[in-house]
C-alpha cells in the first residue's frame, strides 16, 4: 500500500510527460463549447448574438423597470401624464395600465358594479379549473356548467335579485373575451363531433350537409362572417324583432370555430383501423355505443396537439368582433388610450393586453401537454 | 387423445343431427365491384358442429365468415342465422350479432381500454348486464384462456398470443351461441400460434359451434367434424377431415394440399 502511494505521489519525474486533463464532454462549459464555440465562424455569430441579447434586455430592463412611472397624479379627474411624455422613449409609463386597468379589463361596465364582471372572470377561471380536473369527468360536469353559466349570466345581466340591470351594450373588456371564446367553443366542439361524424356516414343527404357547411363556413374569412351577423342577419328578420348582438357574433363564432375543429375531428376518426370499427360491430355494440366507447375516445386522444392549436387560435380570434363593435379585451384596451391625456402609451397597453392573452393561452398549451401525456400511457409498454 | 375427442365429437354431432342448424346459406352471391367473390355459395352448420374453412388466399373464405354476422353484406340468396335471416332490419342484426361472436386475425382489440374493460364492454352495454357480473363472467374466462393476471394491463403490453387469447374470451363474455374465427394465427409468431391453438381446442370441446377459418391442419384433424374447402368463392369440397385431405376428389383441392403440405 505504502508502495504505491510513494511511487504514484512522485509527479514531476524526469522523462515523465505532464499530460493535460482530457477535454470535458458533459457540463455547461462543454456543452458550450460543442454548440456555440465549434468553429471560428460559430464563435462570431455567437458572440455578435450575445451582444444584441445582452443589449436588448438591458435596454428592455431600463426601460420597463427601471426609468418607469408607475403612477401619475391626478387633479380635477384629469391625469398629470407630463412626467411620462418627459421619458417617452426612455422608461416605460406604466401609469396608465395604473389608472386604466379597471376600463381595460371591464369596458365601459357600471364603475360601482365592477365587483359582478370581476366575479365572473373568477367564476370562468373556476370553471377551467375544475374542467380539467379528471376526477369530474363525468355526469357531475354538465350540471356545473350549466350551473356556472347560469351564475355567469345572471351576474352581467343582472335584473334579479337586487342586482341593478346592466344591458349588453355595456359590458366590455375581460368577461366578453372569456364569453365569447368559453361559449363559442362549448357548443363548438360537440358541433364539430357531429359533423365529423356526418362527414363519414353512409346517408347522402346528411354527408352532403356536412361537407357543405365545413367547405362554406371555412372558404369565407370570419371577419365577412362577423359583418354578415351583424349588419345582413337583422335586415332578414321581422320587423321589431332583434336578436342581441353579441349573441350574433357568438353564434358566428361557433359556426366558424366547428368547422376547423370538424376537420381536425375527422383528421382523428380517419387514423383509426377499421378493425377497431369491426370489432365493435361484431360485438353487437349499436352505432352511438361505438362511436361513444371505441371511436371518439381514440380519435380525440390522437388530435389534442391541433384540437388545442385551434382552441388557442380561436380564443385569440374572438378579438376581431373589435370590428363590429363589440368590446372585447383588445377593443377596451385601445379605448382606454382614446383620451387625449393617455394618447400615445399604446405600447404598455399592449403589453399588458399580450400578457393576459399569454396567460390563457400558455396554460392551454401546458395542460394539452398533459393530458396528451397522461391519456396515451396505454400507448406505452 | 385426439382419438377419444373425435369420437367424442361423433357421438355429439349424431345426437345433434335433429336440432334446427345454426347458420344457413342458400345460394349466397356477392361481388365487389365487377369482382365475383362468393358463387352460389350452400352451406348449413348445425348446432354444435365444429367447420374448419380452408382454401387458397382470394378464395372467399374469410368474406364468407364475415357475411354471416354482416360485415360484409351478400347481395343474393339466403342466410339464416339461429332461425333469424340476415336482412337490412337493424333489430334483427343486433339480435345476430349477440349471438355470434367473432375472432379476427388482427386481435382488433380496443387498445384505449384494459383487458377487462375490453371484456365487459359489450355484456354490460348490449347485454345489459351489472358491472360486477359482467366483471366476474370476464374473470372466469380470463382465467379459462389462462390469462386472468393481465386483467388490468392494456392490450399493448401484451404478446400476440395474449392477445388474440383475450380476443377470444372477448368475444365469449357476450355468451354467443356461435363462434367465428377468421384466421385467428395468421397474424401470430409461431411459438405463439400452439396457445392460441390450444384455446380453440379447449372450446371446442364446450359444445360451441364453430366456424373456423384457418391454414392449421393439424387444427382441422383435431377438432373439426367438417372441412370446407373453398377457391374462387365457390365452395369445391366438404367432408370429414381425414377423408378430404387423404381422398381428395378434385385437382383444385389436389393442388392445395400439396402447396399447404409443401409449406409445413
Amino acid at each position: 500500500m505504502s508502495d504505491i502511494t510513494a511511487n504514484t505521489a512522485v509527479p514531476h519525474q524526469a522523462g515523465a510527460e505532464r499530460r493535460q486533463p482530457p477535454v470535458a464532454t458533459t457540463g455547461i462549459v462543454a456543452w458550450a463549447r460543442m454548440n456555440l464555440f465549434s468553429s471560428w465562424i460559430n464563435t462570431a455569430v455567437t458572440l455578435a448574438l450575445g451582444y444584441l441579447v445582452v443589449r436588448w434586455t438591458i435596454g428592455f430592463v431600463d426601460w420597463a423597470f427601471l426609468n418607469a412611472i408607475w403612477s401619475v397624479p391626478v387633479v380635477n379627474g384629469q391625469a398629470q401624464t407630463q412626467a411620462c411624455r418627459e421619458i417617452k422613449g426612455v422608461g416605460a409609463c406604466w401609469a396608465v395600465v395604473t389608472e386604466k386597468h379597471r376600463f381595460i379589463l371591464f369596458g365601459t361596465y357600471p364603475y360601482e358594479e365592477h365587483w359582478r364582471p370581476l366575479l365572473v372572470c373568477v367564476l370562468f377561471v373556476a370553471l377551467y379549473i375544475v374542467s380539467a380536473l379528471r376526477r369530474f369527468w363525468n355526469w357531475r360536469l354538465i350540471p356545473i356548467w350549466v350551473g356556472t353559466l347560469t351564475a355567469i349570466g345572471i351576474l352581467m345581466w343582472g335584473g334579479v335579485f337586487g342586482l341593478t340591470y346592466v344591458p349588453q351594450e355595456r359590458w366590455g373588456g375581460l368577461p366578453i373575451t372569456l364569453i365569447l371564446s368559453t361559449f363559442g367553443l362549448a357548443f363548438a366542439f360537440p358541433l364539430a363531433v357531429l359533423v365529423a361524424l356526418g362527414r363519414r356516414s353512409k346517408l347522402p343527404a346528411i354527408k352532403t350537409l356536412c361537407v357543405l357547411y365545413v367547405e362554406l363556413i371555412r372558404g369565407v374569412p370570419l371577419i365577412s362572417l362577423l359583418f354578415m351577423a351583424s349588419v345582413m342577419f337583422p335586415l332578414f328578420l321581422p320587423e321589431g324583432m332583434n336578436i342581441d348582438k353579441l349573441l350574433r357574433a357568438q353564434v358566428a363564432i361557433t359556426l366558424f370555430a366547428g368547422a376547423y375543429l370538424a376537420e381536425v375531428v375527422r383528421a382523428g376518426l380517419q387514423t383509426l383501423p377499421r378493425g377497431q370499427y369491426e370489432a365493435a360491430d361484431a360485438l353487437g355494440l349499436s352505432y352511438w355505443q361505438k362511436t361513444g366507447f371505441i371511436i371518439l375516445p381514440q380519435a380525440l386522444r390522437l388530435v389534442i396537439p391541433p384540437l388545442v392549436n385551434t382552441f388557442i387560435g380561436f380564443f385569440k380570434d374572438t378579438s376581431l368582433v373589435l370590428i363590429i363593435g363589440i368590446f372585447d379585451l383588445l377593443t377596451a384596451g385601445k379605448t382606454a388610450i382614446v383620451e387625449p391625456a393617455w394618447q400615445g402609451f399604446g405600447i404598455e397597453v399592449y403589453i399588458t393586453i399580450g400578457l393576459i392573452y399569454l396567460v390563457f393561452c400558455f396554460a392551454m398549451s401546458k395542460y394539452s401537454q398533459d393530458l396528451e401525456r397522461e391519456l396515451n400511457r396505454h400507448r406505452r409498454r | 387423445m385426439s382419438e377419444t375427442i373425435e369420437t367424442e365429437a361423433q357421438i355429439a354431432s349424431a345426437m345433434r343431427t335433429d336440432a334446427p342448424p345454426a347458420i344457413v346459406l342458400e345460394g349466397v352471391n356477392k361481388w365487389f365491384g365487377a369482382l365475383h367473390v362468393l358463387r352460389d355459395v350452400n352451406l348449413s352448420v348445425a348446432t354444435g358442429e365444429r367447420v374448419v374453412v380452408c382454401g387458397p388466399s382470394g378464395s372467399g373464405k374469410s368474406t364468407l365468415i364475415r357475411c354471416i354476422n354482416r360485415l360484409e353484406t351478400h347481395q343474393e340468396g339466403k342466410i339464416l342465422v339461429d332461425g333469424i335471416e340476415l336482412s337490412d332490419d337493424l333489430r334483427s342484426l343486433d339480435a345476430i350479432r349477440r349471438e355470434v361472436g367473432m375472432v379476427f386475425q388482427s386481435f382488433n382489440l380496443f387498445p384505449h381500454l384494459t383487458i377487462l374493460e375490453n371484456c365487459t364492454l359489450a355484456p354490460i352495454w348490449v347485454r345489459r348486464m351489472p358491472k360486477k357480473e359482467a366483471e366476474e363472467l370476464a374473470m372466469e374466462y380470463l382465467t379459462r384462456v389462462r390469462i386472468p393476471e393481465q386483467a388490468k394491463k392494456y392490450p399493448g403490453q401484451l404478446s400476440g398470443g395474449q392477445q388474440q387469447r383475450v380476443a377470444i374470451a372477448r368475444a365469449l363474455c357476450m355468451k354467443p351461441k356461435i363462434m367465428l374465427f377468421d384466421e385467428p394465427t395468421s397474424a401470430l409468431d409461431p411459438e405463439m400460434i400452439k396457445e392460441v391453438l390450444d384455446t380453440m381446442v379447449m372450446l371446442a370441446s364446450t359444445g360451441m359451434t364453430m366456424i373456423c377459418v384457418t391454414h392449421e391442419m393439424g387444427f382441422a384433424r383435431q377438432v373439426a367434424d367438417r372441412v370446407v374447402f373453398m377457391d374462387r368463392g365457390e365452395i369445391v369440397e366438404s367432408g370429414e377431415p381425414e377423408s378430404l385431405f387423404s381422398d381428395p376428389k378434385t385437382d383444385r383441392l389436389k393442388l392445395f394440399l400439396s402447396q399447404i403440405l409443401r409449406g409445413h
